[in-house]
């Protein structure tokens, strides 16, 4: 009963014209600018916080939650429709979305990618007012130990991922954990494999990496070959999904459902994982996955709605603990603060109507989100048809703008063009990137991880097997493994012994 | 028509376009950290009075990267015209030098000081359950090898690194140490009770440290916060030498116009006399300088005085 009468509170305040207004405006507002290519939440929200200084604090949280959601989105439909993600989490989207698009489908997975948002987010929401305080204490159990079981639970995953041979894989992956080694040592503060070159000192950004290997690397792809490009847009295909496509997507949905929102309450930024996890897991579960990496609609509606949920309930160990799971929350944290608000355990008791007004606002936000994406999905997928010769241009320039504005740095540009060249060697040579931005991503988490549990173990490896969750989960990552490698190693073998 | 494009031109390149009164234009802040955090927080609190006061935005811009030591890197090789300015912190104009031995500026040589803008009161706090009733007992137990105690920090660089090991190394003391990116994370394990204590900014912890989901055994300023007027002094508690503030401070780069100078400085010193702006700036916690604290003479003397005390102690944690 006390969670209908707050979510009764959340609604009234979240549904007043004025916060209404500053929900839809929030939300259209973060859908145009993330659209840009390679301005993700990050970037958006950091850009367009100043908008919300003029009005009071609950209003700005949910105008701010509602620019999140709309890059969120925004970062799939560059995903889908340029092969671009702009963030972590749109990696896996673009993997099939971007196959749909070029199969003249780009409506059909942008369609199934709002609404499996939609219907995560609805859940997401769900889940943080009924259950948010106790799952939090859960997930403080989580200590270094258990977080790098985790992420080697999430490199096996990676191998699930690819399309062709595990061997390419595990190359991928590794690429990818060593490009995350780049930059300062945690604990002495030295440069490592910087080459002498200070800006690389932070070590490789994200989304430069994410959108030279992508992005530059695909255009580079349909330069090389202009006539398919002009095949893939002589179609733009249905807006919304078929019934037949819905019904292979519900499934997914709701198992990606499930895996995104308990990712998302991990402290340590598991959200990341969600859209992995649920790729993986779907492929797994698949007739036939061969056609997953080909257009199938389930790598899309899955992947988008783990991706939302986790999105959604990260903000719980924020509301809940104060402390931001991942770097958008820590924006969050610090649009708070600037409105005089300090987030933490006390914001639910003492500002009741700012933490229920901001949940019953997430929701808000998705139906929101619908609403407007519905109609504008012939508007992006319209974006196709204009010529590629002033789209790769544009694409470009919005990419330079965006790498540009994320940490204001001029080299970060440079480095994005790198990565694009060595992305178009990987498509030369048949290696999938999905897999070394995973590996990339949890490369950093992982290393951080361990060493902080060795660190407090005073160095007994011990502590991986004397804790029972962190033992859990390492034994299950390398069943993950054998059983992802197993059947290609038969596979070469039989081939051998044929030869 | 082409005497207009000149004209424009004009307009735009010279520093102080037709002898119009500074500014003219909007002036950057430079904030050498992402934006959310305390500096930024700060920085813009005052732009906003400045924009105010000065009829132009002062808009800022994140040039986060190695300790903040990029984007001051940045300002200082930016043009003294009065329209680059930055938010120097304790970090970046006080610990640098000991930490980044390619450094490329000399915070005592390479700025011109407007002004110190707030402190942020440093806090030792540790976990809920933590077998110590107050500050002595804590520091019984951080001298004890056999009680293994754990710390956290955010990383080499950050302020919870640099004051905790101002902390270990007045104590005379080692303690475990575990590193993690960020102020955020290696709260959680706090809170989680997989380490045992840290030091950072107050405005950081007190929504924890009021919830009881962390203690805190003092706070390393003269007089007791505000914010948390529970909190002793380190005066109070028993160890008076630790007294440490993660202050920031706006420089320009070296060569700033003295009229420029004082403008920005006298702007400053009634921004931190305004009501408004003081409320928000008292409302995360910091400490507001005295009248005498605010001048670029003081701002120069305390820089001076940060890298001399940072620079023994880091590089002797670092052996």
């Amino acid at each position: 009963m006390d969670l209908l009468a707050n979510l009764g509170v959340g609604f009234a305040t979240a549904l007043t014209p004025m916060n209404l207004f500053l929900a839809f405006t929030g939300c259209f507002v973060g859908t145009l600018v993330g659209v840009l290519p390679g301005v993700g939440p990050i970037a958006t929200i950091a850009m367009l916080m100043p908008l919300t200084l003029k009005v009071d604090p609950t209003g700005a949280l949910i105008m701010l939650a509602g620019i999140y959601y709309g890059a969120q989105y925004g970062g799939s439909t560059t995903a889908i429709l340029l092969n671009i993600p702009g963030e972590v989490t749109a990696v896996v989207t673009a993997i099939d979305g971007h196959e749909m698009a070029r199969k003249g489908e780009a409506g059909a997975a942008l369609g199934i990618a709002a609404l499996g948002s939609f219907f995560a987010g609805s859940v997401a929401t769900l889940v943080i007012a009924a259950l948010g305080a106790p799952l939090t204490r859960l997930a403080l159990l989580f200590g270094p130990a258990e977080y790098f079981g985790l992420m080697v639970f999430g490199l096996g995953l990676a191998i699930v991922l690819a399309r062709g041979s595990v061997l390419k894989a595990v190359i991928m992956v590794v690429l990818g954990l060593l490009l995350s080694t780049v930059g300062t040592d945690l604990e002495t503060g030295q440069d490592r494999l910087t080459l002498g070159i200070g800006e690389l000192s932070d070590g490789v950004d994200f989304a430069v990496l994410a959108m030279g290997v992508f992005g530059i690397a695909e255009i580079l792809r349909n330069l090389e070959n202009p006539e398919a490009r002009n095949v893939a847009i002589a179609q733009i295909g249905r807006l919304l999904p078929t019934r037949e496509q819905l019904r292979r997507s519900f499934g997914p949905i709701l198992r990606a459902t499930g895996i995104g929102s308990i990712l998302g309450i991990l402290p340590g930024n598991g959200a990341v994982l969600g859209p992995f996890a649920s790729y993986a897991v779907e492929k797994k579960l698949a007739q036939d996955p061969s056609r997953f990496g080909r257009g199938a609609i389930e790598g899309v509606a899955g992947p988008e709605a783990a991706n939302n949920a986790g999105a959604q309930t990260s903000f719980i160990p924020l509301l809940t603990l104060g402390i931001p799971p991942n770097a958008v929350m820590a924006l969050m944290v610090g649009a708070m603060t600037i409105h005089g608000l300090i987030p933490g355990p006390q914001v639910m008791t003492k500002h009741p109507t700012l933490f229920w007004g901001m949940i019953a606002s997430m929701w808000i936000g998705n139906l929101l989100l619908l609403i407007i994406n519905l109609p504008l999905i012939g508007l992006w997928v319209r974006l196709l048809r204009v010529p590629y010769r002033l789209m790769f241009t544009t694409i470009l320039l919005f990419c330079a703008i965006g790498i540009y504005s994320i940490n204001n740095n001029p080299y970060d540009v440079y480095f994005t063009a790198f990565f694009g060249l060595a992305g178009y060697l990987f498509i030369k040579l048949g290696l999938e990137p999905a897999p070394m931005l995973l590996g990339f991503v949890l490369g950093k988490l992982m290393e951080e991880k361990l060493r902080q549990a060795l660190a407090l173990s005073e160095g007994s490896f011990m502590t991986f097997v004397e804790r029972p969750v962190a033992a859990t989960l390492l034994a299950l990552a390398a069943a993950v493994m054998v059983i992802a490698v197993l059947p290609a190693v038969n596979r070469s073998r039989q081939k051998a012994f044929q030869e | 028509m082409k005497r207009l494009v000149l004209f424009v031109l004009a307009c735009v390149f010279s520093p102080v376009g037709f002898g119009q009164a500074y500014p003219s234009r909007p002036v950057t802040i430079i904030v050498p950290f992402a934006a959310g955090g305390p500096t930024d927080i700060i920085a813009r609190i005052s732009g906003e009075y400045f924009s105010k006061a000065l009829g132009q935005q002062f808009v800022v811009e994140n040039v986060a990267g190695a300790g903040g030591t990029t984007g001051i890197t940045r300002g200082a090789q930016s043009k003294p015209d009065g329209y680059t300015i930055m938010m120097g912190h304790m970090g970046t104009h006080g610990a640098a030098p000991a930490l980044y031995a390619n450094l490329k500026y000399d915070p005592a040589r390479d700025f011109t000081p407007i002004g110190l803008v707030a402190g942020t009161p440093i806090l030792i706090v540790a976990r809920k359950d933590f077998p110590a009733a107050n500050l002595k007992e804590f520091i019984a137990k951080v001298k004890d090898p056999a009680a293994k105690v754990k710390q956290a920090h955010a990383g080499v660089g950050s302020v919870s690194y640099t004051t905790c090991t101002l902390l270990t190394s007045q104590l005379g003391a080692r303690s475990i140490v575990a590193a993690y990116r960020g102020t955020g994370p290696a709260l959680n394990d706090l809170v989680g009770g997989q380490v045992d204590y840290m030091c950072d900014q107050i405005v950081n912890l007190v929504e924890q440290v009021k919830g009881g989901s962390i203690r805190a055994y003092a706070i390393a300023t003269p007089a007791r916060s505000p914010a948390l007027p529970d909190v002793p002094t380190t005066k109070e508690a028993g160890l008076p030498g630790y007294q440490v503030s993660a202050w920031n401070a706006l420089f320009a780069p070296q060569g700033l116009p003295k009229e420029i100078q004082g403008r920005l400085n006298d702007t400053l010193v009634r921004a931190l006399d305004d009501e408004a702006t003081r409320k928000r700036l008292l409302d995360l916690g910091s400490v507001i300088p005295d009248r005498a604290g605010r001048s670029p003479q003081a701002l120069q003397k305390l820089v001076e005085s940060e890298v001399a005390r940072w620079t023994p102690i880091l590089k002797a944690a670092q052996q």
